[in-house]
């Protein structure tokens, strides 16, 4: 258990040493992200609700996450180092946990930066939005890094990803925009939280047969 | 199975599945009592729901044939779960279609969001089109075979998901018929439904083999090209 354990601590340091090296993703999401947000405002006609805002600050976490999931395993795959990670002695769920696990923080950044700017912009932050951001995370980690891996062994790569992704992802949409605006929020917290337990095992069972040729 | 058997299963299911359909429908127009509230209206039912239920069907079957797959390795099952998958989009969109001709009739409008199932197949045939995506553009191989199974398996887990994601969005406008006590409906009415319900599975199962054959055949023919090559 340790030795898993430490394999994807490995792998999950190898993936953020590389990005601190060539700083590809966070800075472009974190650029993406705001800009979405100013593009929002443009976008929502004079008066709008907080109701809206909340909806479109979800649509802008969304696609941002697109982005590292899109670089996720583009690289990896050009660059030929999936072969030498699945040469590896170690269990290939472990190549997907420590991927999740990079994403998770790739994400972590941007919304660092996201939820501020959302609060500058529009609307105060709640408690319940950062929970359900949270919990969201989980599921946008687990299941992208899944689809990203099946996404980079297609001849369309990047193209597919978000075709494969948004519709898996769409109840995550319906739990975080329900967390963030609802009166009830904990149902909605609690259906995040049932999302990523189902899919992140999901997951972790069957990564081995979507990357083994 | 040999072969002539499998054709002829897919020739008594669709002998089945003409004789319960035209059963069915006569059933419906000419002996189910009309619904109280929505009159000659309600008589979509009898097609809608069916579709639908076979449709979930060809999901259900497409995601066993993809576990197969992943537990026991073999071709015959990536085949038989891409068919299933294919009829399962196609039923589903008959689903979208009537039910959208349904909501016309019913509420005035050709779609309407508050529809849990109608939407909910609205995503299912945006995840399963994905689904081609991927294996069109997958060279064919063991590979394209255990990603499209994993990718089916993931459908099975999205439709109760999505179905309670749909629920805690939206109102009820949708009628509901089928509710932990039981059917909701008279007698005469059920039974119709149930031919109903035959006859579409019958056809669903009937269009699967026959599908299942015409892909075989030409999978063995470029077998065979090769071959000669």
């Amino acid at each position: 258990m340790t030795g898993y354990l430490s394999d994807v601590a490995a792998l999950a340091r190898k993936d953020l040493v590389v990005e601190l090296r060539t700083r590809d993703t966070v800075p472009s999401m974190l650029l993406f992200v705001v800009a979405a947000l100013v593009v929002f405002h443009f976008a929502l006609p004079e008066g709008s609700s907080r109701l809206a805002a909340g909806g479109m600050l979800w649509i802008a976490l969304l696609f941002t996450a697109l982005l590292a999931l899109v670089r996720a395993f583009v690289g990896e795959r050009d660059e030929g180092t999936l072969d030498g990670l699945l040469l590896a002695p170690c269990d290939r769920s472990a190549i997907w946990l420590g991927k999740t696990l990079s994403v998770l923080a790739f994400l972590l950044f941007a919304e660092a930066v996201a939820l501020p700017a959302f609060a500058l912009f529009y609307e105060p932050l709640t408690w319940e939005l950062v929970a359900g951001v949270a919990l969201a995370n989980v599921g946008i980690a687990t299941v992208g890094t899944l689809l990203g891996a099946m996404a980079a062994a297609t001849r369309a790569r990047e193209l597919l990803l978000p075709l494969l992704f948004l519709p898996v992802a769409l109840p995550l949409v319906v739990g975080g925009v329900g967390a963030t605006l609802a009166d009830e929020p904990g149902r909605y917290l609690a259906f995040l939280g049932l999302y990523d337990l189902i899919f992140a095992i999901l997951s972790w069972a069957s990564f081995e047969y979507v990357v083994t040729e | 199975m040999s072969t002539s058997l499998r054709n002829n299963g897919a020739a008594l299911l669709s002998l089945a599945a003409a004789a319960l359909l035209v059963a069915g429908i006569s059933l419906a127009l000419f002996w189910a009592p009309e619904d109280v509230d929505q009159g000659i209206l309600q008589k979509i039912f009898y097609v809608h729901v069916p579709v639908a239920l076979t449709a979930y069907a060809a999901f259900g079957w497409g995601a066993w044939k993809a576990l197969r797959l992943l537990w026991k390795g073999g071709d015959r099952y990536d085949l038989e779960s891409y068919t299933a998958v294919h009829m399962g989009v196609i039923f589903g969109v008959l689903t979208l279609v009537t039910g959208s001709i349904w909501a016309k009739a019913s509420w005035g409008h050709w779609w309407v969001w508050s529809e849990r199932q109608l939407t909910l197949f609205l995503i299912l045939f945006l995840f399963y089109s994905a689904y081609f995506m991927l294996r069109y553009s997958t060279d064919p191989g063991p590979r394209r075979a255990r990603t499209s199974a994993v990718y089916a398996l993931f459908g099975v887990a999205l439709i109760p998901v999505s179905f309670l994601a749909i629920r805690l969005a939206e109102g009820l406008i949708h009628p509901v018929v089928f509710t932990r006590d039981g059917p909701q409906m008279d007698g005469a009415m059920f039974l119709t439904f149930c031919v109903c319900l035959a006859g579409m599975l019958a056809l669903g199962g009937g269009l699967y083999l026959l599908e299942l054959a015409g892909k075989r055949a030409d999978a063995s023919l470029q077998e065979l090209r090769e071959r000669l090559t």
